[in-house]
């Protein structure tokens, strides 16, 4: 047995766009699934993200690669023989069979026992929470229910590895983050392999054990959600995950994974880590995460201080969002109320005098693309 | 006055629906109860009718007749309900050669490409800008003796100098099933693929993803979707079907004469409405039975393949 629950070598997926012209909506991407991972693919419409799990899914056949399930080649195998299931975004639920008869639909072709199938359709549907709606329609089904229907449906099957394609997408957002939780303990509990399509960074944040962000289809950054955030490896990654203040600026010097760039703006240079190689004289990026930029009345000794002004400040419960103008740039810093008080100038009051303080070990340094 | 018909819904409904609920009582109601009247009624010597209430019409439709060659005072003969047996007989064929035919075209159509969709329905239904009774009239220029078919063949037979002899297509109750299923075969397309039409490419991949292969998936998925569009295509084609009397005048000849031909003829040649009345009852009827026990059959569009 393979290592690998799935794995994708250098797989293109090229459209005939209806101008006629070719269009690769998924481009040489190779990535190794491990078996029992909650994997996600994170991307922005049109980046490629279904497509690879339709390839999954046998949906779609590459038009270069090979994809492998279980150390399998897959090839031109049919969907109805590969040993995933997939969950639908729009649930894709037969309507004319009721909840029972949709979860056996899988066992039935598969020709399992009658007893059998009663057995296990009963147990997945305790498992979704939905015992005693086996008599019911799709339709007479809220959305959230219908949507542990399909869950249901598919994990009856006692899949590899399950494909999810936004399947919370159609979900209001409270519903959404019960759902995430649950489909979290779920995954650990079967210990099927997940892999998740999802265009919401905060839902593959909170889920994934690992993720694939995706570009224009290509896999930019593969890793763990604190890889990800905490060290993107270009400026698409930091801006697509999470928030940052992003300085345009100029290498200086590069010294193992530090590096010095010069800040234009404001005539001054900054020291920051690596991510990816770059060379002096390049053009980059420096980013820093409005949550790790610190304030104070006065500039700490030792530290790299600039003075700014308050343009806007918002405060959100927790924390309070402040906007600020520093020598004609603009950042953002989130603060955490950390003190409980109704002094107004402890939330920043607009045209307030700060100082910032912009530590090396939380700014990076990263290639434009 | 306006302002309490805004304010009173149910008063707003029966507005609406009146212009149509004078039409039909004028157009349907009425007429089918004169319908009924005149059926109890006989005819008279000079064609028109004598109201009484008799049961006779429907009884000489049941075959017995007091028009016996031998002296007899009653005597059955089989000869209308032979008539009836045939109409519903063509009616069952031809509504099952139009789904047979209508099925596989409209799953086509309803997988084609979006834009190719409207092209296609298109072609379906221009035959239908023609006149019925031409497009008839085009299937005797095809199937008679000196058709183009027969043509054809002879020309064939030349070739390979076999000697030829016409085959016998017109007025046949071949011809007339041809007839029948060419004439009604848009209404059976169109329903059918509307239902197709509407069913999401995902239920398909869902069906595959789950490990039905595509014939098991056209068994319980397709089908079953796409009954409610085969139950109403059958009620436009058997109904129609079972009254039309032009294709089978034109196609069968004295051949095959159906209920509408019999029915055609009590008005027209032989002058008896009463009868007419009592044989356009039966056929209203036969049909409504038939699409009552059809409709509660397959109706809810559920899963006929167990």
């Amino acid at each position: 047995m393979s290592e690998f629950a799935v794995e994708l070598r250098d797989v293109v997926k090229e459209f005939v766009t209806p101008e006629g012209n070719d269009l690769a909506a998924v481009n040489h991407v190779t990535m190794q699934i491990k078996n029992g991972e909650f994997f996600s693919m994170l991307g922005s419409s049109g980046c490629g993200k279904t497509t690879t799990l339709r390839m999954i899914a046998g949906f779609e056949w590459p038009t270069e690669g090979e994809v492998y399930i279980e150390g399998d080649a897959q090839g031109r195998k049919p969907p109805f023989l590969r040993p995933v299931n997939t969950v639908f975004q729009s649930y894709a639920l037969f309507q004319h069979m009721t909840v029972f008869q949709n979860v056996a639909f899988g066992l039935e072709m598969e020709g399992a026992q009658k007893g059998d199938i009663k057995k296990r359709v009963s147990e997945a549907l305790e498992m979704v929470r939905l015992t005693g709606m086996d008599r019911r329609y799709p339709k007479q089904l809220s959305g959230g229910q219908q949507q542990r229907v399909a869950l249901a449906r598919s994990l009856v099957k006692r899949p590899k590895v399950l494909l999810l394609d936004e399947p919370l997408g159609a979900l209001d957002l409270k519903l959404r983050k019960e759902m995430q939780l649950e489909l979290k303990s779920l995954q650990k509990e079967v210990g099927i392999t997940f892999i998740y399509v999802t265009h919401d960074q905060g839902e593959a944040l909170t889920m994934s054990d690992r993720i694939a962000v995706m570009s224009r289809g290509k896999v930019l950054q593969m890793g763990s959600a604190v890889e990800i955030y905490e060290r993107p490896i270009n400026r698409f990654v930091a801006d697509f995950i999470g928030e940052s203040n992003f300085l345009d600026g100029k290498v200086k010097s590069v010294k193992g994974d530090q590096a010095i760039v010069r800040i234009p703006v404001w005539d001054e240079e900054l020291a920051g880590g690596l991510t990816d190689r770059v060379n002096v004289g390049d053009e980059v990026a420096v980013s820093i995460r409005p949550e790790k930029i610190r304030l104070s009345d006065k500039p700490v000794p030792d530290r790299n201080c600039l003075e700014g002004t308050v343009v806007n400040s918002t405060y959100t419960g927790s924390d309070t969002h402040v906007y600020l103008d520093v020598r004609g740039q603009r950042l953002k810093v989130w603060e955490q109320n950390r003190v409980s008080t109704l002094d107004p100038h402890a939330y920043y009051q607009e045209g307030q005098k700060v100082w910032l303080n912009l530590m090396a070990e939380n700014t990076l340094v990263l290639p434009k693309d | 006055m306006l302002k309490r018909l805004r304010e009173n819904k149910s008063a707003q409904g029966t507005l609406l629906i009146v212009p149509t609920l004078i039409f039909m009582i004028g157009m349907l109601i009425i007429p089918l109860l004169l319908t009924l009247v005149v059926s109890f009624g006989q005819r008279s010597a000079d064609g028109g009718v004598i109201y009484t209430f008799s049961l006779n019409n429907y009884i000489r439709l049941l075959g017995f007749t007091t028009d016996c060659p031998s002296g007899v005072k009653t005597c059955f003969t089989s000869l209308y309900m032979e008539i009836l047996w045939r109409s519903l007989v063509l009616g069952f064929n031809t509504t099952a050669l139009d789904i047979l035919l209508a099925f596989p075209l409209a799953y086509f159509i309803a997988r084609a490409r979006p834009k190719w969709r409207d092209t296609l329905m298109f072609l379906v239904l221009v035959p239908m800008w023609t006149n019925f009774v031409i497009r008839v009239y085009a299937w005797m220029m095809i199937l008679r003796d000196q058709g183009v078919i027969n043509s054809l063949l002879g020309w064939l037979a030349g070739l390979i100098h076999v000697p030829f002899k016409p085959l016998d297509m017109l007025y046949t109750p071949g011809a007339v099933l041809v007839g029948m299923v060419y004439e009604f075969l848009p209404f059976m397309i169109l329903p059918i693929y509307t239902s197709l039409e509407k069913i999401d490419n995902s239920l398909y991949e869902a069906a595959a993803d789950l490990g039905a292969s595509p014939f098991r998936t056209f068994l319980r998925v397709t089908l079953p979707l796409s009954m409610p569009g085969v139950v109403a295509g059958t009620i436009l084609v058997f109904v129609p079907v079972m009254g039309t009397f032009i294709v089978s005048d034109l196609l069968g000849g004295s051949q095959v004469i159906l209920i509408g031909n019999l029915i055609e003829n009590q008005f027209l040649s032989a002058r008896d409405p009463a009868f007419g009345s009592a044989v356009s009852l039966v056929l209203m009827a036969l049909t409504i039975i038939v699409t009552y026990f059809y409709t509660r059959k397959f109706g809810f569009g559920g899963e006929i393949v167990a």
